[in-house]
């Protein structure tokens, strides 16, 4: 990427709720990764949540009201970014299929589509990014969060550029690619199931001799930082993005107490 | 079948309660799917295949009238004789007069999910005929009085004591010191059993994977070979087959057959398939004197032209029941009917109705894995999303879930609003927290907290600190 002549790209975070509310430093981390990647970033003010609580309790109405508003916050910018492999699918896989009888609004809907990306595809696939300037020292393990890989082909560019993370060691567990039982409000609605799920989920990354869990997605890393904290578990977990920004210093760990 | 589907959540907590069937569970779980990974790998055309494949069922589906008219014209011309049976109780009472003309005291059976659905053993008994289950797995489960558990391993979810155990009770004519030193010696023992059976039925049942329209032929594929001693020993062969098992040609039953097994078992053909076309003919050495199909709907034609037709592609390998971490932890029986996992998420409202099945498609995390390894690429996860709103719709999902989400949904579209509950809610949970880091328990969240901590947030919301940082880069 020729970062003299290219014109800087005005990008849009699309915060999320989960970080929003729960883990601002990812949101953070990723305007530091964004604008190291020679983008101009800014945060819609009118955003809130991608609509997937509704669209997936089947309440479409709600799921189309939700997404009229994204519309309306995220127009105008050359890509909108999402530290969420889940929310970004929603927007780009299920946003527009909402207006499916409304095609002034499906083609606006496809057009934020096809500009919304999760960040770290953004960053190797877009940008063309291939190492970061960070250093963690450990031994990290990688989920692969549902959403992300399935509905959007996210596999190799999380490993990619962690990759390149000063003294960061890479292990894999036997199923990187299990659900780990979240799935929205299944945690809450199924809770022994997916507290079964999660668990095997924790055997895994346990059994993988990481110190350190990573994923792209907050409702995931949540569902596993709890159930490793109530088995007594001392592996840190993060958002990928964290440790890609070099920020892991800043915040502690998921669950982890403030020193 | 009586469905226990509405008691999904009490049969899903005593299945993950139940160390046997965790035991089998935790067997098979890793195996089919490496197995189907080993098949897939092998040849570079599967994905391919799966286009052709959801095609082919997408044709047919679009002109499945004539596909069926077809069909039957070409079983009549093959001197076979076809029942049309709009429900469940049509096909058994089709059913019943074919054998009751027989003459059947006896009627041997191939594995065959429909003839679940229709209950055909407890009909056949009620009415003095005995039926007698002659895959190695439908047979154990008749023994234990069980429902299947999969549809294409019906006994997966028992262990090989178990096995034993209901062989030692019921065959009681054999040694009891007998030894079962592997699971040859179980199938030994079943064969020996079973081979007087076969030769003794008067009616043999099985299903149909495919229906070929061009032909009038019905196909059934078996590993274990019983399917072709149940329809060619006895006088009569019943085909028991829905309509959507149609395809146009034989050409298609080949290709669908190329996925079938690769999807169902890792092979790369089942070892027996067979085609059955009419009875037998002057100078053929074996085969049945008469050839019934009896042709079911039950449910299904009504999915036509509704956003659930997809789900009519299916051709039961089981694939995705196989590749469902939801399946893989609660099993077949805690969905309470006779199609399990994702495919049954989908089918079960269609067929019982979603006011008794609702549970099933919500039962999901949407992780997706079945949509992309199903060989018809049937969009599951959207179909049972469907099933959520017909809910939502009917006001069938629970009043707390929809107090919560219109609440939720009300804040959710008035930015300033959002940004200020969001800050107290943030803020609250921190201080609550005190520091630690994570919360064994929260008032109203027990869902959550039964088996998880709950990490504390940072405390300030991400737009809070932003609006923050403006201002002091400002100022």
């Amino acid at each position: 990427m020729d970062h003299i002549t290219a014109p800087r790209p005005r990008v849009a975070l699309f915060v999320t709720c989960l970080v929003d509310f729960h883990r601002p430093s990812v949101g953070f981390a990723a305007i530091k990764l964004l604008e190291a990647a020679g983008c101009d970033v800014e945060v819609p003010r009118a955003q809130t949540c991608c609509g997937q609580p509704a669209y997936n309790s089947g309440d479409r109405a709600t799921a189309a009201a939700m997404a009229r508003g994204l519309l309306e916050a995220f127009g105008g910018y050359d890509y909108v970014v999402v530290p969420s492999g889940s929310c970004a699918g929603m927007i780009r896989e299920h946003m527009p299929h909402l207006f499916d009888d409304d095609p002034n609004t499906k083609a606006r809907a496809e057009a934020l589509a096809s500009r919304t990306y999760e960040l770290v595809s953004f960053l190797t696939d877009v940008r063309g990014q291939i190492a970061v300037q960070a250093a963690y020292v450990g031994t990290a393990v990688y989920h692969d969060s549902c959403a992300g890989l399935r509905e959007l082909g996210i596999k190799t560019q999380p490993r990619d550029l962690l990759a390149s993370v000063a003294g960061l060691k890479m292990v894999e567990m036997k199923e990187p690619e299990m659900c780990c039982g979240f799935g929205g409000t299944f945690c809450v609605k199924y809770p022994d199931i997916s507290v079964r799920m999660v668990s095997d989920k924790t055997a895994d990354i346990v059994a993988s001799g990481a110190d350190i869990l990573l994923a792209g997605d907050m409702g995931c890393l949540l569902n596993m930082a709890g159930r490793l904290s109530r088995e007594g578990s001392a592996i840190k977990v993060r958002h990928v993005a964290e440790i890609l920004a070099g920020m892991a210093g800043a915040t502690p760990a998921i669950g982890e107490p403030t020193p | 079948m009586l469905a226990t589907s509405p008691a999904f959540k009490e049969n899903a907590a005593h299945a993950l309660a139940d160390p046997s069937l965790q035991k089998a569970l935790h067997r098979t779980r890793p195996q089919n799917p490496a197995k189907r990974a080993a098949a897939v790998a092998a040849l570079p055309e599967f994905e391919q295949l799966r286009d052709i494949g959801r095609d082919i069922k997408n044709h047919t589906l679009a002109n499945l009238d004539f596909y069926l008219e077809t069909w039957e014209t070409n079983v009549l011309k093959s001197g076979g004789h076809v029942h049309w049976a709009s429900t469940a109780d049509d096909a058994r009472t089709a059913v019943l007069e074919i054998c009751r003309k027989a003459g059947a005291r006896t009627v041997t059976k191939g594995k065959s999910m429909i003839s679940e659905e229709l209950a055909i053993n407890d009909h056949l008994e009620k009415h003095g005929i005995e039926p007698i289950e002659t895959d190695l797995g439908e047979y154990i489960l008749q023994i234990r009085k069980e429902p299947p558990s999969h549809i294409i391993g019906p006994a997966f979810h028992l262990n090989r004591e178990d096995w034993e155990e209901s062989f030692r009770k019921v065959h009681t004519h054999l040694p009891a010191d007998r030894v079962f030193a592997e699971r040859k010696d179980i199938m030994t023992e079943a064969r020996e059993l079973l081979r007087s059976k076969f030769l003794a039925a008067d009616v043999g049942i099985t299903g149909a994977n495919f229906l070929i329209a061009e032909t009038g032929s019905s196909v059934i594929v078996t590993n274990e070979g019983n399917g072709d001693l149940t329809q060619t020993l006895p006088r009569v062969h019943i085909v028991l087959a829905s309509i959507e098992k149609v395809v146009p040609t034989l050409e298609d039953a080949t290709s669908l057959l190329r996925l079938l097994a690769r999807s169902a078992t890792g092979q790369d053909f089942s070892v027996y398939t067979t085609f059955s076309t009419g009875g037998r003919r002057a100078g053929d050495l074996d085969g049945p004197e008469e050839y019934h199909v009896v042709v079911v709907d039950n449910g299904r034609s009504a999915m036509v032209g509704t956003e659930f037709q997809d789900m009519l592609r299916c051709i039961r390998c089981a694939a995705c029941m196989n590749h469902c971490p939801v399946y893989q932890t609660v099993g077949g029986h805690a969905y309470g009917w006779v199609y399990p996992g994702p495919m049954g998420s989908v089918l079960t409202p269609s067929l019982i109705g979603v006011d008794k099945a609702g549970h099933l498609p919500n039962a999901s995390t949407f992780c997706g894995k079945c949509e992309s390894v199903c060989p018809v690429k049937i969009p599951l996860p959207k179909m049972m999303r469907h099933w959520r709103e017909r809910e939502f719709e009917r006001h069938l999902s629970p009043q707390s879930v929809r107090t919560n989400l219109s609440l939720w949904a009300f804040v959710a579209q008035r930015p300033a609003l959002y940004r200020l509950a969001t800050r107290i809610g943030a803020k609250a949970l921190s201080l609550l927290g005190r520091g630690r880091g994570r919360l064994a328990s929260v008032p109203f969240a027990g869902g959550w907290t039964g088996g998880r901590d709950l990490p504390v947030p940072e405390g300030e919301t991400f737009f809070a600190r932003y609006a923050r940082l403006e201002r002091s880069k400002r100022s």
